[in-house]
């Protein structure tokens, strides 16, 4: 007899791993299923790591209840995930007193959230907590409960609080097909692989719309807004004590200025509409957008600290606000569509509000006794004193192996993320941020590369970048025959 | 018969003089543009048998790295060079190997060895 | 923990690394020297052709070669090695400096010791750093990556390849990968002349019929998981005419766009770096603003010879033995870059000493002239056949030859003038 599964949840980005990780609490067989190579590879990983402050949308929209809700529940998530989080605040720049009456507004929202702390600036008050800002910024806003997070990190720790509490995880699996039958969901990938499950949440992102209709659900449609970012240098001057926001516009917050909670500083992202849901070129002129845009509230931004870039894709949804209900045409279908800004931190809230639906549409939730929401922190030599450094090697000498020396990450820390599941070489740069450094991966590729093989025994031309048709190495040599062409 | 003049850069120093070879039938080529006699030399070779020194790697087991680095000790005829790479190609060394092997000696009577360049312990048994 | 106590350390194990250490153990310092891989000769390892030592063993050796000679010549002498090993920290209290080495295979290492040679080599430019638009799909290396792949490893990165950089790097590659029986699709340079040596353009680009386009850019790069393609476009006036782009099948990209010292551990030291060289800003001694801390070789700054960086770090490790003995040299000025000159190293010199400087053209010029000005007034001149900025220039002054400037600053610029445009 097939086995049938209580909940499917497609999409293993921040919200399929926040609900995941929420059903994990409950007696129930969870399946998490992700079309990419590892989890938080889709619309979550160009995230701006950003939790925001609760004053930019009015409490009529459901992003904004689940934002507010969300944001006061990282402290207790950074204590049981251990993911680089800081309250470090947010900053509203207001250039001239026609902005500043925009702040005003945005104040207003704010106080009306009932947003602890947030406060109104004068030119003053500004430049005291934000020492870097443009001298001509005039006033603005400041909100105390904002915050940068590293969003992978985030990601891969609700999954491996999921998996630990018995969620299983399946990546490279694509649904292509499915029907209802007998009281439950029949899914079918690419590869002609059948899976069932009773209760099925689709947070299937940018391809929530293609997803829905797959399932008989209502007809809605995702479009791709693409926004770029650049990452500067560790050492860069402009890196800020608050996350600067500019006065947001109509149809997007802002190119802002991000001071990442590892150290090296962001800026962008742009808004504009993508030429298809594979789109993520950079380009010339956003770059040049990008940097006037940072420069004016930063005036210390430069070129010559940019170590990479990337594009990132939102999905987009008529109506602009989240689409998170019981379909009213699937059964037994929850839908988590539409999920932008400010998705990551409205997510730990999705978890509760579609564990709540899930309720509602018949899904019964027991509680399990032992539910062990807590992982362990991971040990990282980078911030070892050299006496505890002494001690992790003499445990495992592979913490003395230093395989990234740009951001001085261990041969232990990239073995444990193999074995978290991690086996594309972007994968790794997320779990530990081997290759994310100034040479981006030259000198540390080709040992992550042996150490890949050693663990998994792939082939080295199976190793990818993310997945897919990203080989990293074409063929090697040992193999005969030359075609060279010498003349 | 004598077939067009070449336009050609020296590699034979730094200098790197442009030249215009003429070749004249037979052995016979004429050199100009040249500022010394290492122009000549390289010009009329350049023509009659073009040669190159050969860098390359061969395959290496049992080794602390997988390949050996490998070179010709003299330029090789530029049309043997890649039936030479596909012999060495086929090649497994087994380490340790010392530096200054001869791996070819006298490819295909040319005078020109292919000699190992680095010298690589066996790996240490784990 | 080990705990250990040495006259001086070197970090780095390349050929400066070595050369630095040779010194100061002949001269009867104990030194140690740390070395991250496991083996010692740097980036000479994965470096298979030859043009190396023509100055210094009067020979033409390949890369591996060079270094073993070093390497030879260094386990002669009681000097202690630590391979495998990473400096991660380092501290310094005045005479005494504290440098902790991590290794899975000895432990970790602390080091007491009274001076530290910086020879940490560099890094290269990397595709952020050129910021080139479009996707990031797999497929886009550095060239010293790709070197390092199919040198060391036997890792054939791609079949069709674009390469940036006209550098000697870059070129090295076109002809490595075509002798590994890739295709090489052209070689893409950014200035109107190449940047590398030209017997170099002959063996690596002409003999294999590879495109060399100058004044041109690769504007963008296509694919979606693998490298699909690029698109080159031409420079008018140093100004992209994207109207006249055309479009190249690739799947692998290797850039050669530079090489930057690489610096870390002499920021953790608080060392103050160079923003024209992007190493450390040193005294007629090779010594750092921090007493006791000596650099050399390409995290100084970036040589193009291998016989220069061993020439230079053989007198770093002679200074740093001079300072272990507590001698503190004359009275030292400033010197730095005349007109036409991109850096001059080092940033002092010593009129009573002999001084050697390197430094870079940043013209290029046939027939000429090297100015030495002492407060603006021209002392001393040479005659150059040939400068370009890919070919760095060593200059020396004998002890003496400068008067001791008894007015003005006494600051010393080296420049670059006359002659006849390429």
């Amino acid at each position: 007899m097939e086995k049938t599964w209580d909940l499917a949840i497609i999409g293993a980005g921040v919200s399929g791993a926040a609900i995941a990780r929420r059903l994990s609490a409950y007696n129930l067989e969870v399946v998490l299923i992700e079309k990419e190579a590892d989890v938080s590879f889709g619309v979550s990983k160009a995230n701006s790591g950003i939790i925001h402050g609760g004053f930019h949308h009015d409490t009529t929209s459901l992003k904004s209840r689940l934002e507010l809700q969300g944001n006061r529940m990282f402290d207790q998530l950074k204590e049981e995930l251990h993911f680089p989080f800081e309250r470090c605040g947010i900053i509203v720049a207001a250039m001239n007193s026609e902005e500043m009456r925009t702040v005003e507004k945005l104040y207003d929202q704010g106080v009306k959230n009932r947003i602890v702390g947030v406060e109104l600036c004068n030119r003053e008050r500004i430049h005291a907590l934000e020492p870097k800002l443009n001298p001509d910024v005039v006033g603005g806003m400041f909100a105390p409960g904002g915050g940068i997070i590293e969003p992978y990190r985030f990601v891969f720790s609700l999954v491996e609080s999921a998996r630990k509490n018995g969620v299983s995880l399946l990546t490279n699996w694509e649904v292509s097909g499915a029907a209802f039958r007998d009281g439950a969901h029949e899914m079918v990938n690419q590869k002609g692989e059948k899976l069932r499950a009773a209760y099925v949440v689709n947070a299937a992102g940018l391809y929530a719309d293609k997803v829905s209709s797959l399932f008989g659900a209502e007809e809605f449609t995702i479009t791709p807004r693409k926004g770029e970012e650049y990452l500067m240098d560790r050492n860069a001057k402009a890196y800020t004590r608050r996350v600067v926001f500019p006065v947001p516009g109509s149809v997007s917050k802002g190119m802002l200025v991000i001071p990442t909670v590892e150290g090296t500083t962001m800026v962008g992202p742009t808004a504009e509409d993508a030429e298809s849901k594979e789109d993520s070129a950079t380009t010339r002129e956003n770059f040049e957008k990008i940097f006037y845009s940072a420069r004016r509230l930063v005036p210390s931004v430069s070129e010559r600290d940019i170590i990479t870039s990337f594009v990132g894709l939102r999905p987009a949804l008529e109506g602009d606000d989240f689409f998170i209900d019981i379909s009213g045409k699937a059964k037994q279908f929850i839908q988590v569509a539409g999920i932008q800004s400010p998705g990551l931190t409205a997510s730990p809230a999705i978890g509760e509000y579609v564990k709540d639906l899930l309720k509602k549409a018949g899904l019964k939730l027991a509680e399990k006794t032992e539910w062990k929401p807590e992982i362990q922190a991971l040990p990282r030599i980078r911030s070892a004193s050299p006496t505890e450094a002494d001690r992790l090697i003499q445990e495992n000498p592979a913490f003395g192996e230093i395989v990234c020396r740009c951001e001085s990450i261990s041969e232990a820390e990239i073995v444990a993320a193999i074995r978290a599941g991690h086996d594309t070489l972007d994968g790794i740069k997320f779990y530990t941020r081997a290759q994310m450094g100034r040479c981006q991966g030259g000198f540390c590729t080709y040992r992550i590369l042996k150490i890949l093989q050693r663990e998994t025994g792939m082939a080295l031309e199976e190793i990818t970048k993310r997945g897919g048709g990203s080989y990293i190495v074409k063929r090697t040599l040992a193999e005969p025959g030359l075609s060279g062409e010498a003349r | 018969m004598s077939e067009k003049a070449r336009e050609m850069i020296c590699i034979s120093c730094p200098l790197g003089c442009h030249m215009t070879v003429t070749p004249l039938g037979g052995e016979d080529v004429k050199v100009e543009g040249n500022r010394c006699p290492r122009g000549v030399v390289y010009g009329r070779e350049e023509v009659l048998s073009p040669k190159r020194v050969v860098t390359a790697t061969a395959a290496l087991s049992g080794g602390v790295v997988g390949r050996v680095p490998v070179k010709t000790d003299g330029a090789l005829l530029k049309e043997l060079i890649p039936s030479l790479l596909e012999e060495l190609y086929a090649m497994k060394i087994e380490a340790p190997v010392e530096q200054g092997l001869y791996l070819i000696e006298n490819y295909r009577d040319t005078g020109v060895s292919l000699v190992t360049t680095r010298t690589i312990p066996a790996a240490c048994k784990p | 923990m080990k705990q250990e106590k040495y006259d001086a350390a070197v970090i780095g194990g390349g050929s400066a690394g070595m050369a630095a250490a040779v010194s100061l153990a002949r001269r009867g310092k104990t030194v140690v020297v740390f070395e991250r891989e496991e083996v010692l000769g740097g980036i000479l390892l994965q470096c298979i052709h030859n043009g190396f030592g023509l100055h210094h063993f009067k020979e033409e050796l390949t890369g591996p070669e060079y270094a073993e000679r070093c390497e030879t010549e260094l386990k002669t002498l009681p000097i202690k090695i630590y391979l495998n090993t990473t400096v991660m920290q380092v501290e310094a209290e005045d005479e005494n400096k504290l440098l902790y080495g991590y290794s899975g295979k000895h432990g970790l290492i602390r080091a007491e010791v009274r001076a530290v040679v910086l020879a940490m080599g560099c890094r290269e430019r990397n595709r952020g750093n050129i910021g080139t638009p479009g996707t990031r799909p797999a497929g886009v290396y550095t060239a010293g990556l790709a070197q390092r792949l199919v040198n060391v490893e036997g890792y054939i990165p791609g079949e069709k390849v674009v390469i940036v950089g006209s550098g000697d790097i870059g070129l090295i590659m076109a002809r490595r990968m075509s002798w590994v029986g890739a295709k090489v699709m052209g070689v893409v340079e950014i200035q109107p002349y190449p940047a590398g040596l030209t017997r170099n353009i002959v063996q690596c680009l002409n003999d294999f019929s590879i495109p060399l386009y100058l004044s041109h850019i690769v504007s963008e790069i296509h694919g979606k998981d693998r490298v699909e393609a690029v698109t080159i476009t031409p420079l008018e006036d140093g100004v992209p005419d994207l109207k006249q782009s055309f479009r190249v099948e690739c799947d692998t990209v290797l850039l050669s766009v530079g090489l930057v010292p690489d610096n870390e551990v002499a920021k953790k030291i608080g060392v103050e770096l160079n923003p024209e060289t992007g190493g450390a800003l040193v005294d007629s001694r090779l010594m750092t603003g921090v007493s006791g801390v000596f650099a050399c070789g390409n995290a100084l700054h970036v040589h193009d010879l291998v016989d220069y960086v061993t020439e230079e770090s053989s007198r770093c490790g002679e200074y740093a033995a001079d300072y272990l003995d507590g001698s503190t040299g004359g009275a030292q000025y400033p010197s730095g870059a005349g007109r036409n000159v991109k850096y001059v190293v080092p940033n002092r010199y010593d009129p009573a000493a002999e001084n050697h400087f390197y430094l870079r053209s940043l013209v290029v010029k046939n027939r000429a002239e090297l100015q030495v000005l002492l407060d603006g007034r021209v002392v001393k001149t040479k005659k150059l056949k040939h400068v370009q900025p890919s070919e760095m220039i060593g200059f020396s002054l004998k002890p003496g030859e400068l008067e001791i400037p008894v007015q003005g600053e006494g600051r010393l610029e080296i420049a670059i003038t006359a002659g006849e445009d390429e």
